[in-house]
């Protein structure tokens, strides 16, 4: 049997046997529930324990999710959760992920909420506390035993003198016909025998043996292939097409064309990848791009959307009486998700239905997307999550799904679209956001900070398409939808909560409104203004958007003031945070790293050839997501700029540890990124278009670079909420970095890469001082 | 068109193709093979190197005729969940994986390089892999599996 027809199998089957657990409530159309996530209304009502939960006549747990697994250890860490709350093995458990037909819609897999959303009180963990106390509550009822008597092991609930009786018993191939109950309890961390142990990834022997299903791998019969043709610089429409250039060429199925997005559909796709190159389009002249040169001035320059997020009011006044004002600004570039594949989708429109098979965070949302682009009821689409290359965030995993569904639907046959990699680095992805950030403060005669202001320009455009902005991504807007822009506006008082989701506040603040203080610091006079204006490029949110160029600024500025007032970075830190958490991980990863109190720079470190550091930064990730201490030991090496990070020490604090071995995993792995990004990426652009297109262009650290140690430390605690935590060392990596470059050479590096060219240029500014 | 044979883990195929066309499509298209997987087709990442008479090679920017009587080794080629070659056990015993994509790249161009070179040290592995992108950063488990691959070749 070919790989192919396996596939219709598995659908099948797999359709099959939900049909028989619980499709008679997940399919009913009058079934419409607004979900809690900040959804649309869905066909599976996530209120129903039947929607997340299902016990198979085999006893089997099939457990359906809304947060899929990326790379980020999403699979193993929510099957832990079923296994634990529901007390059966780990390998009786099966998880279904983002499928629009059969999974709750739990919005986007971003942002670090799958935790926070997925491990606490709510979705799929209440499902299974449901699930658990109604099974108790049956069997109690079935055996006549109180369910303060009954205990679960693999499966089976027991009662005294020998009683028992299985879940597939009490409920195999049956509805619950339950609702989600809020009080139901989940099991305590102090009983947990599976949620907390570093349980292995459960992918991780098909990957390396090469038998893991990627999107990229996905075949079905009759499938055609297609690569899109898309603008040769910003701003250029099409004139024409010329269908006849490409009519020598074999297979070629069709040429599309709409609007803007012009595709090719082929037999092979090499037939469709020489298809798309020979392919003559007339395209309109492209605008002229703003010069990247002085393009952090040119966005101070634009009108803007404000927002001041605190502001004591008294800001000004102290920093005109104070005895020392600093102020730095610091600029953070685009940067991009540069996942390691190309993305890719495979689309098959028959009709009004369509299916798509898609890499995307947001099967809901791409589920609407679709069906506006093609013109279908979003319940006639399907969108089945299918991993492609890891994504940190808005690749070109939504695009290519409209790409293909767009291909397909003007062919009647199922269509795979592999991008280039120009078509994802030039347009396929929605960029990191290139920011600029002033500090001020205002330091009291004993070098305590008694004032801070930040204001901050941030370049926006595009985005996350949600459910009802498919012009977010490029093929929306190719196909005739309009992007969400910014609308200037002027910023009010800050009202309500303290909304620090961007952490545009410094931990160090108070975060006061109307007297309700929401910061993780002591500083009370204070004033924070964001400004957004618009990006040339589509942007979107790469792993830590705005968080890491926030903190890489409040950081950086943070230890300037301490070398200012010639104090230890660390000592001095603490002693302008109040949030016991905060404290308690630069406590830790100052302890772990062996941290010498003494200011910086560096009095040990050579003042010639290879100079040594270390530099501490710290951040409340969304000011209440996850916290993170990170301290950074660098080389650097005055003659060629060069910068070698010897080694990492993280401290997080992310609640209780539901995978100590996947958390450790996403430490490491958003330290070094974050290096990576620290000290090499940019996007780079000339007059009209994007010149950073492959990675010859664009500099991703490779595997054959020295590699730092990285040491984590974990602050588990059982009694607080679960929060994010896959953002948490990548957000203070710039700035640690920034730090370290410091205390090894007294030289500041206020921008982003710290490349070898801007390291020579900070240290000659130093030593021209 | 015309009709190739291709020795692919151990198995001979006959394709009828554009002898132009990449290798890696014709893996991936043809032969259903999933190990090596498009990642930039410029051979700048390594997400699509398959052994070719045991030396890793890029298959997006190798031509189907290129390969002619060489056997080629797909990272399925190796060892399978069951039975993982020792290099492939080495990944799963350090856990070395994010999402995964790359590690066609990862373990064929670490072990192509090791089995030629034995004795090499850090720095030799390290040249080796300076062309070998991973974009989850998950270089500080690779490199700690392919050092215990390393040691079993040393033997």
């Amino acid at each position: 049997m070919s790989p192919s027809l396996s596939r219709r199998n598995f659908l099948k089957t797999s359709g099959a046997l939900i049909v028989s657990f619980s499709a008679a409530t997940l399919l009913d159309p009058l079934a419409l529930a607004q979900g809690p996530f900040g959804t649309h209304m869905s066909h599976i009502d996530p209120g129903q324990l039947d929607s997340w939960i299902a016990v198979g006549a085999d006893g089997l747990v099939t457990a359906y999710t809304g947060k899929c697994d990326f790379g980020q250890g999403m699979a193993t860490v929510q099957t832990q959760l079923i296994a634990e709350e529901l007390r059966v093995p780990l390998d009786r458990v099966r998880l279904i992920q983002c499928d629009t037909s059969v999974t709750p819609d739990e919005g986007t897999t971003s942002g670090s909420q799958s935790t926070p959303v997925n491990f606490n009180t709510s979705g799929l963990a209440q499902a299974a506390a449901t699930a658990r106390e109604a099974l108790l509550g049956l069997a109690s009822r079935r055996l006549r035993v109180p369910v303060s008597r009954l205990t679960i092991a693999a499966g089976v609930i027991n009662a005294p003198a020998g009683k028992r009786i299985s879940y597939a018993q009490l409920i195999g191939g049956k509805h619950f016909n339950l609702k989600l109950n809020p009080a139901a309890r989940r099991r305590p961390p102090s009983e947990w025998t599976v949620l907390g142990q570093p349980v292995p990834s459960m992918d991780i022997s098909s990957l390396a043996t090469g038998r893991f299903e990627f999107v990229h791998n996905v075949r079905v019969p009759g499938m055609l292939h297609g690569r899109v043709v898309r603008p040769p610089a910003i701003g250029s429409t099409v004139i024409s097409v010329d269908e006849a250039s490409v009519r020598d060429l074999p297979g070629v199925v069709k040429v599309v064309v709409l609007k803007n997005f012009v595709g090719v559909v082929a037999e092979k796709q090499w037939q469709a990848e020489q298809a798309a190159r020979q392919l003559k389009v007339n395209w309109t002249p492209p605008v002229a791009l703003p010069p990247q040169q002085t393009f952090y001035d040119y966005m101070r320059k634009q009108p803007s959307r404000d927002m001041l997020v605190v502001d004591s009011q008294d800001v000004e006044q102290k920093l005109a009486g104070a005895s020392t004002v600093l102020r730095a600004t610091y600029a953070y570039p685009y940067q991009m998700h540069g996942s390691i594949g190309a993305s890719c989708a495979l689309a098959d429109v028959q009709g009004d239905k369509a299916t798509v098979w898609s890499p995307t965070q947001s099967v809901y949302p791409t589920r609407s997307g679709v069906a506006t682009l093609l013109g279908l009821s979003p319940e006639n689409v399907r969108v089945i999550f299918t991993r492609g290359a890891a994504c940190y965030g808005l690749n070109g995993a939504d695009t290519v799904s409209y790409d293909a569904a767009l291909l397909s639907q003007a062919v009647h046959r199922p269509v795979r679209v592999q991008l280039t990699r120009k078509d994802e680095m030039a347009w396929g992805e929605n960029y990191g956001q290139a920011c600029v950030i002033d500090q001020r403060a205002a330091l009291d005669a004993k070098g305590n900070v008694i004032a801070w202001e930040c204001e901050s320009w941030a370049a926006s455009f595009g985005g996350r398409p949600g459910y009802d902005h498919p012009g977010n991504v490029i093929t929306g807007l190719l196909a005739g939808f309009e992007p969400q822009t910014v609308v200037p506006q002027r910023a009010s008082q800050p009202t309500g909560e303290l909304r620090n989701g961007h952490n545009l506040v410094p931990s160090y603040l108070t975060g006061c409104i109307s007297g309700k203080c929401g910061g993780a610091g002591s500083v009370a006079s204070e004033r924070v203004l964001a400004h957004t204006v618009i990006s040339p490029f589509f942007t979107g949110p790469l792993r830590s958007p705005l968080r890491l160029q926030n903190t890489f600024a409040h950081e950086c500025f943070m230890d300037e003031i301490s070398a200012r007032v010639k104090a230890d970075p660390v000592a001095y830190r603490l002693q302008h945070l109040r949030d016991e958490r905060m404290i308690g991980v630069v406590k830790a990863a100052a302890r772990a790293a062996g941290w010498e109190p003494r200011p910086s720079p560096n009095p040990h470190s050579s003042s010639s050839g290879i100079a040594t550091g270390r530099g501490m930064a710290c951040v409340a990730y969304e000011g209440d997501n996850g916290y993170v201490a990170l301290v950074a030991e660098a080389e650097v090496d005055r003659a060629t700029g060069g910068v070698r990070v010897k080694r990492f020490v993280a401290a997080a604090d992310c609640g209780p540890v539901s995978n100590p071995a996947g958390l450790r995993n996403q430490i490491e792995g958003g330290a070094l990124q974050g290096m990576s990004r620290a000290l090499g990426e940019e996007v780079t652009w000339n007059e009209h278009q994007i010149t950073s297109t492959s990675w010859a262009t664009y500099h991703s650290l490779p595997l054959g670079i020295e590699v730092p140690a990285v040491e984590t430390v974990l602050l588990n605690r059982p009694d607080a909420e679960a929060t994010g935590a896959g953002e948490l060392s990548i957000t203070a990596v710039a700035a640690a970095l920034g730090n370290a470059i410091f205390d090894a050479t007294g030289a500041r590096l206020r921008e982003a890469p710290f490349t070898p060219a801007r390291v020579k240029a900070a240290l000659a500014a130093r030593n021209s001082v | 068109m015309s009709a190739i044979p291709l020795k692919v883990n151990g198995r001979v195929h006959t394709v009828n193709l554009d002898p132009a066309t990449p290798l890696l499509y014709v893996l991936g298209d043809e032969l259903q093979l999933r190990g090596p997987k498009f990642g930039c087709g410029l051979g700048q990442c390594g997400s699509c190197t398959v052994l070719l008479d045991g030396r890793a090679i890029r298959s997006c920017i190798t031509p189907l005729s290129a390969v002619g009587t060489s056997e080629i080794v797909t990272l399925e080629g190796l060892g399978t969940p069951e039975k993982p070659h020792p290099i492939q056990q080495a990944f799963i015993d350090e856990q070395a994986a994010q999402c995964g994509f790359c590690l066609s790249g990862v373990i064929l161009t670490a072990k192509a390089f090791l089995d030629r070179n034995p004795k090499a040290g850090s720095e030799e592995i390290q040249q080796a892999l300076a062309h070998v992108l991973c974009r989850c950063f998950t270089h500080v488990r690779m490199v700690r599996a392919i050092e215990r691959y390393a040691q079993t070749v040393r033997v």
